[in-house]
């Protein structure tokens, strides 16, 4: 029996819309994820401004409202990752769900199931972000950028969650259990410690300012700090743009594949 | 004209043979049912003509598409509601429909009308505005189904479709599926129940190692293995004496005033069978025949391995 049917056509736009849809339904639904994914990032604010601020700002030859200043870029790419962490752990959530395995045997654009998470993720990490720079703004964070300097910081950001959440949708993918989701992603919380993010990286031991110096997040921190704050921007920018080109392409094929590999 | 047809497929995981060159083929517009017991290998073969898994050999069509070369083709006419619910647990019954409508592109008034008449259809009017997570067993499986639907494929397969529902749910399930192969479509059932089978499906084939031990529609089955009688029971001691000394080959059962005669329970053997009673004018209270049910069947195919 041969079927003369007309070209398949795939709606890759459409579809993707269509997962969009449903990841924001999913948020909504499930607001104790995202109030989560806010929380963390205050509660950090709050303990490094109040509770560490006084003596870190002192080390910073300022005071606590100079060290607010110097923290809040590093809260606000926190703020990030906490969103991509609950990407990799609704990710783990999805894959578990039959629903998934319904997707992969309709005729639809395969990765739109992944561009919803993305999307969606992006316009939640917007979401936190606002409230996130808002509460810094009541505990004293400064800055001097004027209404250009706030939309490159914007564009940047958006640019740095595109390329954590594509990382991210892998991590979710590549974890067995939702457990192994929210714990793979525990690095990309901590690389900003480790970075220029809460103490100049030349306060540190050799070894680590190594590390600290080379590290993706510190050009990513450099660039927030110096579009915020009007600090010269030096190379921080385009080394941290070059970063995010190579972690969205390698979370992007990464994903990809792991979509299409074969369950069973 | 054959909606799925397969021919010598064969699947391993790593050492573990499931599929040892499977051969079935499916009419349009029947239903067919793969029957097993747990792990013959049943999901296994949804899965791959379902486009989940590739074969590791083997050829099949299905939809008159080629599994290998078209499966976006096989996938655009294709339905699965597999045996753990694909449903979105935190959206509504309604939004659940709607995500299919917009995922096979319906137009914007079909995609209403087309989810109103599913819901209705599936009995879900009442649940459509609550998350999916709230339902039953039965509900869930009753949209799970009506998601598959929304794209109105043409081949749908089912995998144990009834498994861990209640009775009611399931003849409800079995009345859905009836109302599917009367609108054309052709249904690919897999189920552990034999009642099931005996239902539903126009031919049966049993899945055992890897490979199918038989195949045919229920009564060809039922033919195969011995086990026909007709039950005989009597007023009194007396006529169960008789009977039993015209019949010959019978056993008795003296509690019960009860004969069993071996038979194949055609309507010529019964009409012997009652002459000879009625020339000595036996009392007969009561008389019944007893085909093998396809438990009988199954057990006798899939117990050859066993003894072998």
């Amino acid at each position: 029996m041969t079927t003369i049917s007309p070209p398949l056509r795939f709606h890759p736009l459409r579809d993707s819309a269509t997962m969009l849809r449903r990841n924001l339904k999913r948020m909504l639904r499930y607001p104790s994820m995202t109030v989560m994914l806010v929380g963390m990032p205050v509660v950090f604010l709050l303990l490094f401004v109040y509770v560490l601020g006084g003596t870190l700002g002192a080390g910073l030859g300022g005071g606590r409202s100079a060290y607010a200043n110097y923290v809040a870029p590093a809260i606000i790419l926190m703020t990030v990752t906490a969103v991509v962490q609950g990407t990799a752990i609704s990710v783990a959530m999805d894959m578990t769900e039959g629903v998934i395995a319904r997707f992969r045997t309709m005729h639809i654009a395969r990765v739109s199931v992944l561009t919803g998470h993305v999307v969606g993720s992006v316009i939640q990490a917007l979401f936190s972000l606002t409230i996130v720079i808002g509460v810094a703004l009541l505990v004293g964070f400064r800055p001097t950028a004027g209404v250009l300097a706030w939309l490159a910081t914007a564009g940047f950001l958006v640019l740095v969650t595109f390329a954590l959440v594509w990382l991210s949708v892998a991590l979710g993918q590549v974890s067995k259990t939702v457990e192994t989701a929210s714990n793979l992603p525990m690095p990309l919380i901590l690389l900003p410690f480790l970075g220029s993010g809460f103490v100049p990286t030349d306060s540190m031991p050799t070894a680590l300012r190594w590390f600290a110096e080379y590290q993706p997040f510190t050009p990513i921190i450099e660039t927030i700090r110096a579009l915020l704050m009007s600090h010269p921007l030096g190379n921080h920018a385009w080394l941290a743009l070059t970063w995010c080109a190579a972690i969205t392409l390698t979370g992007y094929l990464w994903s990809k594949h792991l979509f299409n590999r074969e369950s069973h | 004209m054959h909606a799925i047809s397969v021919t010598g497929l064969r699947k391993s995981f790593g050492d573990h043979v499931v599929l040892d060159g499977l051969d079935l083929s499916v009419h349009s517009g029947t239903v067919f049912a793969l029957l097993g017991a747990n792990g013959a290998g049943k999901t296994t073969t949804v899965k791959i003509l379902s486009t989940l898994l590739s074969a590791d050999a083997g050829d099949a069509r299905v939809a008159g598409h080629d599994l290998a070369r078209e499966p976006d083709a096989v996938r655009a006419a294709i339905g699965v509601t597999g045996q753990f619910s694909a449903v979105d647990t935190l959206l509504t019954g309604e939004e659940n429909l709607l995500l299919m409508a917009d995922l096979n592109h319906l137009g914007r008034g079909a995609r209403r009308a087309r989810v109103a008449q599913l819901l209705d259809q599936f009995d879900l009017v009442d649940a459509a505005k609550k998350p999916a997570m709230s339902y039953s067993g039965g509900m869930r499986r009753r949209l799970d189904l009506a998601m598959t639907l929304v794209g109105s494929p043409r081949v749908i397969f089912l995998d144990e479709p009834t498994t861990g529902l209640d009775p009611r749910s399931r003849r409800t399930m079995w009345q859905i599926i009836r109302d599917l192969v009367a609108g054309g479509v052709t249904i690919f059932l897999t189920t552990q129940y034999l009642e099931e089978a005996d239902e539903l499906a126009d031919r049966i084939a049993v899945l055992d190692g890897g490979k199918l031990v038989a195949e045919g529609t229920a009564a060809e089955l039922k033919r195969r293995i011995p086990g026909g009688h007709v039950r005989l029971r009597f007023a009194d001691q007396h006529g169960l004496d008789t009977a039993m000394s015209v019949l010959g080959q019978a056993s008795r059962d003296n509690d019960a005033l009860a004969l069993r005669v071996p038979s194949d329970g055609s309507l010529r053997a019964l009409k012997a069978l009652i002459d000879q009673l009625d020339h000595r004018s036996i009392q007969v209270d009561e008389l019944s025949v007893h085909t093998p049910d396809l438990d009988d069947v199954f057990l006798a195919l899939t117990d050859q391995k066993v003894t072998r």
